[in-house]
């Protein structure tokens, strides 16, 4: 039971929105789709609302074919990344709008409204226009509209991503408790890999209108299954670094020549790509285990608490997150230190070969 | 120093444009042997008999009233027919659209004269000649495409994602044309409004041919006024001033907007 789509396709012109998907959505479900800008997740999300039809293969709900059913017989609500509210509608009746169409009753309209409005804290605001509000505030109208239908699908197009830093971390958890409390199949898209990591259920990541991977959101994080899958599940973005197994040790550049692993015990005699992500490597060493490579440090960049350094090591280039701010002088050689067992490693096909260990993690 | 430069130079410019209306009211307020006998700045004997004429002779009061009756159909005709048109060039994608929007303004391109006699021997045909409809259908020529680009532009304002999310609350599309679509472009609605009538207002060559009495608009009255004993030249100049009057009304209301009508809505 839920949304299924079977095969679908969607092709504009010559250019290839989405191709291949996939994808059940049960009851009760909340999905993230992660990708980057233009990887897709608009269309997907038109799709499944019945905005947009699919080129080929086949959208059901329930076990029923709706593929060409129109939006407006579905029971869809969809919040936009733009604060769309009807602009000539105060804020109560834009909340009330999708309502009085279903034709309840004036007095159920009511108490829905306002219980909704409560919830996403709007209630002394509902005799405004929604010029009248801030961005925030128009955002959170959007978002009771959507909400107040009960619909059994909810999408939101990345509806966090014009608002300020401090109204969407304020949403965000607010959301979280919302979408707990409901169980209509709630789809919600983001380019970021932390809200992705916050709102917790499963994930589709999507790149160049592909599925690359769909999981329950920590597994996929923990086990990503190709480098572009790491790459996109990371930001600052995972570091690579080329290397070779041979005679039970890993070799990656001219500093790193480590015994395999716990987690790397198997691995044929082969090239393999190592992945490692920023917060794993430090300017200090942290326990016994790590090892020392040597890195010309080329930029760093301070971000309030944090300090991402940018090193070539061995000519590649790697990232370091830093807690704390730390000036470190373009072109000095710095140590870098990093735990092996915090490796990924990547076969030469980009797939995972191994991904560090639940012993491991920090 | 540079504003009053500026000052001087507006009120010089104002004076001029203003010069030739006040001469047709000055002239308007007085009596024909005065206007040929005195040269005079200020009327010195006002006399109100042109108005009184014009307002107790229908041969006269009809000319206001045909010309109303003809712009006001023609303008909702004109905004009946662009507010469909105008929201599939705007919404919708489909073969030739391009094409065809220009196609639209390529007809304000040719002088009116091309299709003068057509239209006369169509209307003879169907017997339209000397209706009001007849002058409102001919006009709609010029002021459908006119509305459609003014309209086009005003409604690319909009958020497309706005309809889409009329359509997931569940409007159907007339419900949402009329009651959350049309009151965003309010504004581009009154600009357009304006421009038909003012375009329908001021057509001489159409207004004149289509009509002998029926429906004879003012300023074809205006015309056919030229008698064996002259011209009548203060109650030319009292018609010439009551004609500017319902521009100068209509134009107060859209006062705000009109730049971007001129702009055809893309500002």
């Amino acid at each position: 039971m839920g949304l299924l789509l079977e095969g679908v396709d969607k092709i504009v012109g010559r250019e290839i929105h989405l191709k291949d998907i996939q994808l059940e959505l049960a009851t009760g479900s909340r999905t993230v789709i992660l990708g980057r800008t233009l990887a897709g997740k608009t269309s997907l999300l038109r799709l499944m609302a019945g905005l947009d039809k699919p080129t080929h293969g086949r959208v059901l709900e329930d076990g029923r074919d709706v593929t060409k059913v129109t939006v407006r017989k579905r029971s869809v609500a969809m919040v936009y990344q733009q604060f769309i509210n009807y602009p000539s509608l105060t804020v109560y009746d834009n909340i009330a709008s999708p309502l009085k169409l279903a034709g309840i009753p004036k007095t159920e309209i009511d108490t829905r409204v306002r219980r909704t409005a409560a919830m996403l804290h709007i209630d002394n605001l509902l005799d405004r226009l929604p010029s009248e509000l801030s961005g925030g505030q128009q955002q959170r109208t959007a978002i009771a509209r959507a909400l107040v239908k009960e619909s059994r699908l909810l999408l939101l197009d990345e509806p966090l991503v014009n608002l300020d830093y401090k109204l969407r971390e304020e949403l965000r958890v607010e959301l979280q408790q919302i979408f707990q409390q409901r169980d209509a199949i709630v789809v919600y898209t983001t380019t970021e890999p932390a809200e992705a990591l916050m709102l917790g259920g499963d994930i589709v990541v999507l790149d160049e209108g592909r599925m690359l991977q769909v999981g329950p959101t920590a597994q996929v994080y923990r086990r990503p299954a190709t480098t572009r899958v790491a790459e996109i599940f990371s930001d600052p973005p995972i570091n690579f670094l080329p290397g070779k197994v041979h005679q039970g040790r890993a070799h990656l550049g001219k500093d790193i020549h480590m015994p395999l692993q716990q987690h790397m015990q198997g691995l044929a005699e082969s090239d393999y790509t190592f992945g490692v992500r920023c917060n794993h490597l430090c300017i200090a060493p942290s326990g016994a285990d790590d090892i020392q490579l040597r890195a010309v440090v080329e930029l760093s960049e301070i971000n309030g608490s944090e300090t991402f350094i940018h090193v070539v090591y061995d000519g590649h280039r790697l990232v370091i997150q830093h807690n704390g701010v730390q000036q470190l002088k373009i072109g000095r050689e710095v140590p870098v230190y990093v735990n092996p067992c915090q490796f990924f490693v990547f076969d030469a096909a980009g797939r995972l070969a191994a991904a560090p260990g639940e012993a491991c993690r920090v | 120093m540079r504003v009053r430069k500026r000052t001087l130079a507006l009120a010089a410019y104002f004076f001029l444009l203003v010069l030739p209306i006040y001469w047709m009211l000055n002239m308007s307020l007085r009596s024909n042997a005065d206007i040929l006998s005195t040269f005079s700045l200020y009327p010195v004997d006002i006399t109100f008999n042109n108005y009184i004429k014009i307002f107790t002779d229908s041969g006269w009061y009809m000319g206001y009233v045909n010309a109303i009756i003809y712009v006001t159909i023609n303008t909702v005709i004109s905004l009946a027919c662009a507010l469909p048109a105008a929201y599939a060039f705007s919404r919708y994608r489909f073969l030739g659209d391009g094409q065809m929007f220009f196609w639209l303004l390529t007809n304000r391109m040719a002088p009116p004269a091309v299709f003068l006699l057509p239209y006369f021997q169509l209307y003879s045909t169907f017997n339209l000649i000397d209706t009001h409809i007849a002058v409102a259908l001919a006009h709609c020529l010029f002021n459908v495409p006119l509305a459609v680009w003014i309209l086009e532009g005003f409604m690319s304002g909009v958020p497309k994602e706005i309809d889409e999310t009329a359509f997931i609350d569940g409007y159907s599309f007339p419900r949402f044309f009329i009651t959350i679509f049309i009151p965003l472009i309010r504004a581009g609605v009154g600009v357009t409004a304006f421009f038909c009538f003012m375009f329908s207002w001021v057509e001489l060559l159409f207004a004149r041919t289509l009509t002998v009495t029926q429906a004879k608009p003012i300023v074809a009255t205006m015309t056919r006024t030229i008698s064996a004993t002259g011209l009548d030249w203060g109650l030319l100049a009292a018609n010439g001033i009551l004609t500017i009057v319902p521009g100068a009304l209509v134009i107060w209301f859209v006062r705000n907007h009109l730049a971007k009508g001129f702009a055809l809505g893309r500002v």
